[in-house]
């Protein structure tokens, strides 16, 4: 099965585009997995953060999914297109990367 | 940026929380860096079950029954004096996370403990199905939003440690989600990175748990020990694809329902093996590394399940007893799709844990003055095979002891901070620059399917040395500079730096390897089957002109208290 993966990318400094990926997967797997193929197979450029690896455990794989905000390890792929985009009420870092850290958590901008 | 403390604190998993918590307690000004999320990443967060610790409440116990379980299990080669602080500390600091509420599940007016494999009595505490390691790091984070003179800062990876004439005296950090490149200056730091097993093709931690401390450690010249022994852990999950799920889930469930191991052709073989394994307990019929044996030679005899592993079936417990066992656990494996009246699920070895790591003294001092470890971080507790239910204890036990000698250090040191001993890292950062690389999210790929293959829970002299020509291969290919996308948060810089620790520990496990020609817990050599006695000593990785060196050093002796 093929995923088509529409994600939205910049930094704060330019202005967003989306960029489309096709992944092929197998039923079962994660959004996460799907960024990972992603990196692997097409461009390793592309920025997010995870940690625990679909265990649910780190909750720092959260982002825009479909317009909803979940988690990237538990939210299955699925045949045609799933929009992907950073978290919109947190300051965004990178791609899909927002900073998520509480401030005092931070090296800058310490609350 | 610039920053100073006295002590630097590298890594936010339970050990690193815990030794920021003493450190500061002691009076110390404290940096907790970690590379992911405070308190989100390493180990100690996806830790599902239970906790080994001689409490003696629910079943007589003592601290030193625990260490005769926890010396048994190391196969003869644990620092007995290491050993014995995790069983004698224990019970203090879990009863100190009881007074902090981590919710510890009980049975009446007691701790409930619970039996775990390789113990000679009901040991092991527990918060909850699975949600053992999340409540402890949450409660380690509400101790730390309570605590003064702790600085935490998440993402920022530490590329090495300073030293300055034999002395740590601080760090190099690049801060992500900026890229800046930050100098830390420390009178006393402290490694408490966790292990390894993202050197491996299948394994139970974090993404961010690739060696990096032991990386560390190296360059700034510490001794590194044990390093061949990788604990695997015989039935993670395989197939189908679960998420959302720790692949090592199954374990409390096969325990306590007993989950039956079947091979490809549907047959039960764990007794074919038992045999083979004298501390079987009847119960679990076999340990985690004859298991871990039992699953590889099956497949490799051609027996395996199709993913490559074993089925594990629960088909044999009726319906209500399987809800009541799972708990609400039955709604997350339904919503994977799983149903184990109806199916088998297939399961393999895993890479678990590190039983190696930075050589340390009773104070968690390593071999370099300043540079503290503890944690998963440091070997010698465990031996060659480490007890279940130690780890989460050792992180409390020796996360505390090494934030109490390193402020203790702080305190009667003067900063030995020196631009000119930074220089090299902040050099190594700056020369990061825009180019076209072999996509090194690959070569990790590469690296984990190599180590898997050759340097995984079997062995032989062919296969190791295989690896090491291919490492060499991979380091050279690596290059001198990192490259850049010149953005933050910088995806290439991040795969380049974590390559660059990979491939030195990944050596630093194989090189060892080699040279040990016996099969001991977690080292099997298929061409040296059995324990010999002459090897019942450790090996001592250092780092000598770029190049692991080895040598070796007899077991250490328990001090007399």
């Amino acid at each position: 099965m093929k995923a088509t993966l529409q994600i939205k990318r910049g930094t704060p400094d330019t202005a967003p585009h989306v960029e489309t990926f096709e992944v092929d997967f197998e039923a079962g797997q994660s959004i996460l997995d799907g960024l990972r193929a992603v990196r692997h197979d097409k461009d390793p450029t592309l920025a997010f953060r995870f940690a625990c690896i679909n265990a649910n455990a780190c909750k720092e794989c959260m982002m825009l999914i479909d317009d909803k905000i979940d988690y990237a390890c538990t939210v299955k792929l699925k045949e045609g297109v799933t929009m992907l985009a950073p978290l919109p009420k947190k300051a965004l870092v990178r791609d899909l990367v927002t900073e998520i850290a509480p401030p005092n958590e931070r090296l800058h901008g310490r609350g | 940026m610039h920053l100073e403390s006295d002590v630097l604190v590298i890594g936010a998993g339970g050990a690193g929380m815990y030794a920021a918590l003493e450190a500061a307690r002691a009076g110390a000004s404290v940096i907790l860096a970690d590379r992911s999320l405070i308190g989100r990443g390493g180990a100690t967060v996806m830790a599902q079950m239970t906790v080994a610790v001689a409490l003696g409440e629910q079943t007589p116990d003592s601290w030193e029954y625990h260490l005769a379980d926890t010396l048994a299990a190391g196969r003869g080669l644990c620092n007995e004096s290491l050993s014995a602080m995790l069983c004698q500390d224990g019970p203090a600091r879990i009863r100190e996370m009881d007074a902090w509420k981590v919710g510890w599940a009980r049975e009446g007016d007691h701790i409930a403990q619970i039996h775990a494999p390789g113990h000679d009595r009901a040991r092991c505490v527990y918060v909850d199905v699975l949600s053992t390691g999340p409540a402890v790091s949450r409660t380690l984070r509400t101790q730390l939003n309570l605590a003064s003179g702790i600085r935490r800062i998440g993402d920022l990876a530490i590329v090495d440690i300073v030293v300055r004439d034999g002395r740590a005296c601080g760090a190099v950090a690049v801060h992500l989600s900026t890229g800046e490149t930050v100098t830390l200056a420390a009178k006393s730091v402290i490694i408490a990175t966790g292990g390894l097993t993202r050197l491996y093709r299948r394994n139970s931690a974090s993404f961010n748990m690739g060696g990096d401390g032991y990386a560390l450690a190296l360059r700034a010249g510490a001794e590194l020990i044990d390093m061949e022994f990788v604990q695997f852990f015989p039935i993670g999950h395989l197939a189908p694809r679960l998420v959302g799920m720790d692949p090592i889930m199954w374990d409390p469930f096969r325990y306590k329902l007993g989950g039956k191991l079947l091979n490809g052709e549907l047959q039960e073989f764990e007794e074919d093996y038992a045999t083979l394994d004298a501390r079987s307990d009847g119960k679990y019929v076999l340990t985690r590394d004859r298991a871990t044996y039992a699953i590889s030679k099956e497949v490799e005899s051609g027996r395996g399940s199709p993913a490559g592993g074993a089925y594990l079936s629960f088909q044999h417990v009726p319906d209500a007893e399987l809800r009541r066992a799972f708990g609400p656990v039955i709604d997350r494996l339904a919503a994977n799709g799983i149903d184990l009246t109806k199916q088998l699920v297939e399961v393999a070895p895993i890479a678990h844990y590190h039983m190696g790591g930075v050589r340390v003294d009773e104070c968690m001092q390593s071999t370099i003055p300043g540079l503290y470890a503890c944690g998963e971080a440091i070997g010698g507790a465990n031996g060659a095979n480490r007890l279940s239910g130690n780890a989460i204890t050792e992180a409390f036990v020796f996360g505390a002891r090494a934030g109490q000698a390193a402020a203790k250090n702080a305190a009667f040191a003067s900063s030995h901070w020196s631009d000119a001993a930074a220089a090299p890292t902040v050099d190594l950062l700056r020369s990061a620059d825009k180019r076209d690389t072999p996509n090194l999210a690959v070569a990790v790929t590469d690296l984990q399917a190599l180590m898997a293959d050759k340097v995984g829970p079997f062995r032989t002299e062919e296969k190791l040395g295989e690896a090491i020509v291919e490492i060499d291969r991979m380091a050279s290919e690596l290059g001198a500079a990192p490259p850049s996308s010149g953005m933050s948060f910088d995806p290439l810089l991040i795969d380049w730096l974590d390559l660059r620790n990979m491939l030195q520990v990944a050596k630093a496990v194989a090189v060892p390897a080699l040279a040990r020609k016996e099969s001991r817990g977690a080292h099997q050599r298929d061409d040296h089957p059995g324990l010999e006695e002459a090897w019942t000593l450790n090996q001592i990785i250092t780092l000598n002109g770029g190049e692991i060196a080895l040598e070796r050093a007899s077991i250490p002796k328990k001090a007399s208290a």
